[in-house]
């Protein structure tokens, strides 16, 4: 069973407690208005797929309920760290070089 | 269970029979209370826990207690309020009387959920019969509250004591949650 650790109840715990949103750092358009068809395809639609090391959102949903950010390597499922909502993007490429991958 | 926390509080419902009643763990159906849940930003916890008559905790996954009230962390701004099911009104309008133009929710969820109390020297086990937590008195100390899944329903767990556990899941989900938690101690007499 993986362990997922919350940063909002600091405590890790098993992944049936969390579920995965999807691409993180993802922002929805400033100016609504003034946004185009291609905007709005580009903010629904486009992910970046990432075969390694991601940036994504996670939620707690049957602990806390709280989103959070983690970065995950989409290969081997292995957690590399995990932040709060609003902190900003780490740089992906350290935490790679780091975890040595 | 006199010496429990919120002891005034969390009490087997009179009227009803035991749901299991072994040596080593029964399971009783606990009496209605008053639940509410509330949301809220920082600046206003101190306001909310002086009218409340109990803190309301700020470390994850714990809880504050008198003997009528507890406040239960359930997420950094939401929190359960237990107090006895004939103070709902008291405690709703004592809130929001101090609240008043703060952002916040105060929500009556009394109904919502059904709680039944675990208690006896095998009540870890059998919780963990359907639950992935440490519940040993390190990692889950008394007074230690959370959510989780209990197989597949959502449950709050909530240790009052080192053997006795508070075990709440929606009403409709009771059934289930305690019919496999009464199924699962037959192993226990099975031994
Ligand atoms: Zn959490």
């Amino acid at each position: 069973m993986l362990l997922i650790y919350c940063p909002y109840c600091q405590i890790e715990r098993a992944e049936i407690e969390f579920r995965c949103g999807g691409e993180a750092h993802i922002a929805r358009p400033s100016d609504p208005e003034k946004a185009t068809d291609d905007d709005w395809v580009e903010f629904l639609y486009m992910r970046s797929n990432t075969k390694g090391i991601a940036a994504e959102r996670w939620r707690h949903i049957h602990g806390c309920g709280r989103f959070f950010n983690a970065v995950r390597d989409t290969v081997s499922d292995e957690f590399l760290k995990v932040y709060k909502t609003g902190e900003a993007k780490p740089d992906l490429e350290a935490i790679a070089r780091e975890a040595g991958k | 269970m006199s010496d429990l926390p919120a002891s005034d509080l969390i009490t087997p419902d009179a009227g009803e029979a035991a749901i299991l009643g072994l040596a080593s763990v029964s399971i009783l159906k606990a009496a209605p209370l008053t639940r509410l849940s509330f949301r809220a930003r920082e600046a206003s916890l101190k306001k909310a826990g002086t009218a409340f008559g109990v803190a309301l905790p700020v470390k994850p996954l714990t809880s504050t207690t008198t003997a009528k009230r507890a406040a239960l962390w359930m997420g950094p701004d939401e929190w359960t309020l237990l107090a006895p099911e004939e103070d709902l009104q008291a405690v709703a309008v004592g809130i929001e009387g101090k609240l008043d133009g703060e952002p916040h929710a105060l929500v009556d969820v009394s109904d919502r959920s059904d709680a039944v109390i675990v208690t006896g020297e095998r009540a870890a086990w059998l919780l963990n019969t359907g639950i992935f937590v440490d519940f040993s008195l390190e990692s889950f100390p008394v007074g230690t509250v959370t959510r989780t899944l209990f197989h597949k329903s959502p449950v709050m767990i909530w240790r009052i004591g080192p053997e006795a556990f508070v075990v709440e899941a929606w009403g409709s989900f009771m059934d289930y949650v305690a019919g496999l938690l009464v199924q699962c101690a037959q192993e226990l007499e099975a031994v």
